[in-house]
């Protein structure tokens, strides 16, 4: 297993409930793998743990079992090795937009000069567009530019990994539109490893290679791992112009609405081997195999790595 | 620049200031007194009341006088007894100052521990509300047996009245410190101390500047008191030697001038805090 780039081993997470009892585990039997630039989205309904997943991940939380490991080492408690994105941003409101990304720069590389940080946290702040607001402070800001000086923050530090934790969550769609286009290049302009929450299907056909689905919780499981077949130069403008946009799209919604709720009891999850969950590849299915019968034939499409 | 209502306030805020002079003067104006005899007028003057020069409460004409004599000349010293209002003011403040500072020293690394550690809070937590409501001018008789020295028993109560606003609010600032600011200082390895200065520190500083300035104002107003008891120097031995002077002018500006420097203290401390709010 462990001959992914990140690979996750039977994690498990269980809260104590209020009255000293055991409170079944939020999630349990997670195991993925993520290679080297990929970008791995994870979507399913609040309570699944999808945060608590990505706050392992982080180092800031830890699990009640299993295991996270990354480059062959395992992830104990947060590291300079993987960059965060916190859903509210999380910028210090008493530095600069640049103070903020410096601050960042200064802990990964206390030997370096203010000089050289500056002009390397310049550059990052240049890539997603707010060169010009280097001094202003994070009240100053919108807040689709505030999620910006967030993800310049990360990328500063050269992570070996990027954690996004729904960072376009409590944007306008129309700003979300522009920083996912953003965020699309600089990804695949600096080949970065990413997991990113989302709650937009869009989204996550946008950016992703490959989708985990969770189940809902308690007791979520990943209930498939979704690839995304459309070529990786994609770009919001002509994403829907491509035929397996809606196959893909409705595969992910159908699971969201429909099959999520009911997975437990299902055909699927009798089928489910947690450590190997199904791959499937909806954008591939033909166009006509897919309306008559909706569980069936996704199942047949499972390739299993 | 003053805003229409700044400019009506302030004119309102004199005419209430001429009203009050004025009622002031009215009610202290000296009747023509019937004629008295000799022995009643030397029976007054034996009662200290010799009508004329002294009788009564001080007209606003003679605190005037009084704000004159004692601002055109602040800092003369003509022995133990008399001093000029600089000179007393300096002394009070110095006390303060010093009193103060003792406390930031302590209250703020002390804050700092217990915001920091809900065990120790849990802790020290006891001893704090038991030493808090305590009047700092019940910790006298202790101060100045235990210490011996009245000057270093007062610098004693102003640390002791300004330690726990400071301390409380310290504590509080630091563990009310955004969680996410402190998991971005977590992802990004900070040392604890690079953590402590320019996260926590300013995070909590609003917080702990409001402390800071509750301390000030409950200082001054603890020091008349304390250099009443302790005597020597200081705006509150001045107060109370003109009262045993029977000086009420000499009462009423000491007490005015009281009031001026709390107000410029308090305002310092206003634009700290300023300096340090951020807004999110």
């Amino acid at each position: 297993m462990s001959k992914h780039f990140l690979s996750v081993e039977g994690l498990q997470k269980v809260y104590p409930a209020a009255d000293g009892k055991v409170n079944p585990p939020v999630f349990e039997n997670i195991h993925f793998g993520i290679e080297k630039g990929e970008f791995v989205c994870i979507i399913g309904h609040s309570g699944c743990g999808k945060t608590t997943i990505l706050n392992v991940l982080a180092g800031l939380e830890e699990a009640s079992s299993g295991v996270v490991i990354m480059d062959n080492k395992e992830v104990r408690g947060p590291s300079l090795d993987r960059g965060v994105v916190f859903q509210s941003h999380a910028l210090m409101p008493w530095m600069s937009v640049l103070g903020n990304v410096a601050f960042a720069a200064k802990s990964k590389w206390p030997d370096w000069s203010k000089a050289k940080i500056d002009e390397h946290c310049t550059q990052y702040l240049e890539m997603v567009g707010l060169g010009h607001a280097i001094h202003k402070k994070p009240a100053e800001l919108s807040g689709g530019m505030k999620q910006r000086v967030g993800i310049a923050r990360a990328f500063a530090i050269q992570p070996k990994m990027l954690l996004l934790d729904e960072p376009f969550g409590a944007l306008d769609a129309l700003t979300r539109g522009t920083i996912q286009d953003e965020l699309l290049k600089i990804v695949q302009a600096t080949n970065q490893t990413v997991f990113m929450i989302t709650h937009d299907v869009d989204e996550a056909i946008l950016l992703a290679d490959k989708v985990i689905l969770m189940s809902n919780g308690p007791l979520a499981k990943i209930a498939e791992i979704v690839e995304i077949t459309m070529p990786r130069t994609r770009t919001r403008a002509e994403i829907h112009h491509d035929p397996q946009f809606y196959r893909i799209r409705n595969h992910l919604v159908d699971f969201l609405v429909n099959r999520s709720k009911g997975y437990a009891g299902s055909d699927a999850a009798l089928l489910h081997d947690a450590r190997h969950p199904p791959v499937v590849r909806p954008g591939l299915v033909a166009e006509e195999a897919a309306p008559s019968e909706p569980s069936r034939p996704i199942l047949k499409q499972v390739v299993n790595q | 620049m003053f805003s229409k209502q700044g400019l009506k306030a302030g004119l309102l805020s004199l005419l209430i200031l001429f009203l009050f002079i004025g009622a002031w003067s009215l009610a202290t104006h000296q009747k023509e007194g019937p004629a008295v005899s000799a022995e009643q007028a030397e029976y007054a003057a034996m009662m200290g009341k010799a009508s004329g020069q002294s009788g009564g409460f001080p007209a606003p004409g003679k605190v005037g006088e009084a704000f004159v004599t004692y601002l055109s000349d602040p800092f003369y010293d003509k022995g133990p007894n008399d001093k000029g209002i600089g000179i007393q003011l300096a002394h009070s403040l110095a006390r303060v100052g010093i009193g103060f500072l003792l406390a930031v020293i302590v209250a703020i690394p002390l804050g700092f521990a217990i915001g920091m550690s809900p065990l120790l809070f849990q802790a020290l937590n006891p001893f704090i509300q038991i030493l808090k409501p305590i009047s700092p001018l019940a910790w006298m008789p202790l101060a100045l047996y235990s210490l011996k020295d009245s000057e270093i028993s007062g610098i004693f109560v102003i640390f002791i009245c300004s330690l726990w606003p400071m301390l409380i609010n310290t504590a509080f600032g630091v563990a009310a410190v955004r969680k996410d600011w402190i998991n971005v200082a977590r992802t990004l390895e900070v040392t604890p101390l690079r953590k402590a200065f320019l996260v926590i520190l300013p995070a909590a500083a609003p917080t702990i500047l409001t402390g800071m300035r509750i301390s000030m104002g409950i200082a001054w107003l603890v020091i008349v008191a304390a250099e009443m008891l302790v005597g020597g120097t200081g705006i509150g031995y001045f107060v109370w030697n003109e009262w045993n002077n029977l000086a009420l002018p000499n009462v009423i500006f000491a007490v005015a001038m009281i009031g001026l420097v709390g107000m410029f203290l308090d305002q310092l401390f206003g634009s700290l805090q300023k300096f340090v709010t951020y807004r999110e």
